[in-house]
């Protein structure tokens, strides 16, 4: 399922468009990398492909997935899946049950929910993890069971939104290809944005400059 | 730590221990004493008489039962209406609207908004009137819309006066809760904003507002006022009843209402215990129901309909301050016309028929008691400033006492206290008792921006070498002045309202607007009892427009200090 932007521009209410239209299409299994200075917009082309544009912004152009238009669907009808730059987790929650939150409701019955969760965790290297505070995870713990998260409720596209800018150059890497290989193990389109050059490089896909 | 700081957080402590704590205590126990057939006054030894007096009394089931259900219903209502506006405010990006919108609502006392409330539902009232113009009626309805006997009136009351409250606490707990956040990354997973809203804001949202929730719980079962005048009168609530056996002629009827006193504040303390159990029910469910992943998506319309029952309820608040209004400048307002036919300025031009002389001693009770309630709370938040130490749970569980208990459970008590050290029925006595209840409120309103204050600020001051009380009086004080006053306002608008302290303290002696209000409420002149009630929440009102314009012209060339609110 590709993930096509079909001649996208977003603006304030009122004032000039924030980058010139923009037409790119994301393969299955692929990443495209959107680079650009910081303020020139490019958590909100995440924010409006994702459908959680603020109010005050204006978009024109369409989005595709697979040939769904999604343009005028609501944030949680898209099926997209996002990563954020501080991959937060629910401090109320347990580390498990934030995974828990993410599992899609497709899968029924407790224990097999349960056993789904847990396998998640095993991926991530979190095998018991399930009960922790997640206040007690390290960064590169917590980017793993964000991940996880995003990914048990089954999405059909993934945006990172700089995901790996908080983590330090050790981890980075080896999260990087956590990311990656995991999208492209479900083959999901992945439209990455950074302005690290050693993510695009990473990426090893097109890279579009807004 | 500096001895300086210890020796004023000593006396703050032990000004709050003796003037608060002690006499809540001495008159709990009192009540208690009576209740169980101890009373020096009466003679008599330690019995069981009054509770088996208490439960002979005809109508006691049914009061238990009445106050059970309109405490724990409006509660109930007014927080789920509450939080369906709290998130279309969210959702629509004016919360900060609502939050000003809402606070001047808050200042009506609750004499006033039932008064109000009353004309508007009554069989002749505003609402009925209104249908009549529409439906071509004749002659007000047969039915009992107010003081009905399933106390429906009275639960309505109190949903329309707790509504703004909830609103207003629930909209700042959520500026403490990462909304945005949760909302985005519950959204990326597939949830709808309400499906967010209930299973991961709520509970992040609740440790945060479980206390003004408990303490509107606490009023609604027991209070007396609103009670009087849009409940059942035969029989009415606990409360209700209770205030009657202890106002009656025969002495002897301490025992059975000292027992009433002490099963009321049982009823509170099990119905609180009930929150409890159930937020902890409802916590292991709500874990269970977000394990199973629904993505709720009807969740949405539930929360719709709350926010539209939400503004009508709001709506109704507005429209009984509108109808006081009507009939306190009406002249000739007969059934079916939906506006008065005649007007007067009679009963205003009129101070001396009897509403000047309660707003006097409603506007003095209610100075003396802010000012003095003020200088303590800025007392103990200099103490904890000056001893570095933040507030400890008992602290704050002693600042929220007042308001958890029911008056009812220890003001007879109390009073009794009062008479034997002969303070009753003068104005200190009363200015006490309404302290009681004033104090926690402004020490609420004040914490927050006093914790919220610049450390800079101050550790620039003491750096150009400035004390202790030259860092408060200089620079502390002027900084807060907008909250300060703010507070100073919530705290008048809560001695305006006292009912129960005021006749308990001031023996019938002293008549404020609150209690010439609701005496008058029953049966009086709607023209008559339309002026005392909005000279009652007129009072509160310019108290708070008081409280945003002075900053604003004090500081009309400071910008960073101009805003109350």
């Amino acid at each position: 399922m590709a993930l096509q932007i079909e001649a996208l521009t977003i603006s304030p209410r009122g004032g000039p468009a924030l980058f010139a239209p923009l037409t790119l299409t994301v393969a299955p299994a692929a990443v495209v990398t959107v680079m650009g200075p910081s303020g020139v917009g490019k958590s909100t082309l995440l924010d409006a492909i994702a459908g959680h544009l603020a109010q005050g912004f204006v978009q024109s152009g369409r989005i595709w997935l697979g040939g769904r238009d999604l343009t005028t669907l609501p944030a949680e009808a898209r099926g997209i899946g996002m990563m954020f730059q501080d991959a937060v987790m629910f401090g109320h929650l347990s580390v498990g049950d934030n995974l828990a939150f993410g599992l899609t409701a497709a899968l029924r019955g407790r224990a097999a929910r349960r056993a789904a969760v847990e396998a998640a965790l095993q991926t991530a290297g979190l095998a018991g993890f399930y009960n922790r505070d997640p206040a007690t995870l390290s960064g590169g713990q917590r980017a793993r069971a964000a991940l996880m998260r995003t990914l048990l409720a089954e999405p059909q596209a993934l945006l990172l939104d700089e995901p790996f800018s908080r983590l330090d150059a050790g981890l980075r890497a080896e999260i990087r290809s956590f990311v990656f290989d995991h999208a492209r193990a479900r083959g999901l389109p992945v439209l990455l944005v950074t302005h690290d050059g050693e993510d695009a490089a990473a990426a090893a896909g097109p890279v579009v400059q807004l | 730590m500096r001895p300086e700081g210890q020796a004023l957080r000593r006396s703050v402590l032990i000004v709050v221990v003796l003037a608060v704590v002690l006499p809540i205590v001495a008159g709990a126990g009192q009540t208690l004493r009576t209740a169980f057939g101890l009373h020096e006054g009466l003679g008599g030894g330690l019995s069981l008489a009054p509770w088996s007096q208490l439960f002979a009394l005809p109508g006691m089931a049914t009061s238990l039962r009445l106050s059970l259900i309109t405490g724990v219903g409006s509660t109930l209502l007014a927080l789920i209406l509450a939080l369906g506006l709290c998130v279309a405010l969210q959702t629509s990006g004016r919360a900060g609207w609502g939050a000003r919108a809402l606070a001047p609502v808050l200042a009506v006392p609750h004499a006033a908004v039932a008064i109000g409330f009353g004309f508007l539902i009554a069989p002749a009232g505003w609402i009925a009137r209104l249908l009549a113009a529409a439906l071509g009626w004749q002659d007000p309805p047969l039915v009992a819309t107010v003081q009905d006997a399933a106390g429906l009136a009275l639960l309505l009351g109190l949903v329309v006066k707790e509504l703004p409250f909830l609103l207003l606490v629930m909209l700042a707990a959520a500026r403490q809760v990462p909304v945005a956040t949760s909302l985005a990354l519950g959204r990326s997973l597939g949830y709808s904003a309400a499906a967010v809203w209930l299973r991961l804001i709520l509970p992040q949202l609740w440790p945060l507002i479980r206390l003004p929730v408990l303490v509107v719980q606490a009023y609604a079962l027991s209070c007396v006022d609103m009670a009087m005048i849009l409940g059942p009168s035969n029989p009415p609530t606990l409360a209700v009843a209770v205030t009657r056996w202890f106002g009656d002629p025969d002495l002897a009827m301490v025992y059975p209402a000292s027992a009433g006193a002490v099963l009321s504040a049982a009823l509170v303390a099990a119905v609180l215990l009930g929150w409890g159990l159930a937020e902890r029910g409802l916590a292991r469910a709500g874990l269970i129901w977000l394990r199973r992943g629904a993505r709720g998506r009807a969740e949405a319309g539930a929360l719709r309909l709350a926010s539209g029952l939400g503004v009508a309820v709001l709506g109704l608040g507005f429209a009984a301050l509108m109808v006081l209004l009507l009939w306190s400048f009406a002249f000739r307002w007969s059934f079916p016309d939906p506006l008065p036919e005649s007007w007067s300025l009679r009963l205003w031009a009129n101070p001396q028929g009897g509403w000047g002389r309660a707003a006097g001693y409603t506007l003095g009770l209610g100075l003396a008691v802010t000012a003095l309630c003020l200088t303590l709370a800025v007392a103990w938040l200099e103490a904890e400033d000056r001893s570095r130490a933040p507030r400890a749970a008992w602290a704050t569980a002693l600042i929220y006492l007042p308001l958890l208990l029911p008056q009812i459970g220890f003001l007879y008590g109390l009073n009794l206290l009062f008479l034997r050290m002969g303070l009753t029925g003068g104005v200190a006595a009363v200015i006490w008792a309404q302290a009681l209840f004033v104090f926690p409120y402004v020490m609420i309103a004040l914490s927050e921006p006093w914790r919220g204050l610049d450390p800079a600020l101050i550790r620039t001051a003491a750096s150009l070498g400035a004390g202790a009380n030259r860092r408060l009086f200089s620079v502390k004080l002027p900084t807060l002045l907008g909250p300060i006053l703010v507070a100073a306002a919530i705290g008048f608008a809560v001695s305006v309202a006292q009912y129960l302290p005021t006749l308990f303290m001031g023996a019938g002696r002293i008549a404020t607007l609150a209690t010439e209000a609701v005496t008058l409420a029953s049966g009086s002149d709607r023209r008559v009892v339309g002026t005392y009630a909005v000279l009652q929440a007129a009072l509160p009102f310019a108290a708070y427009g008081l409280a945003l314009a002075v900053p604003r012209v004090l500081y009309r060339n400071r910008r960073a200090l101009r805003g109350g609110m």
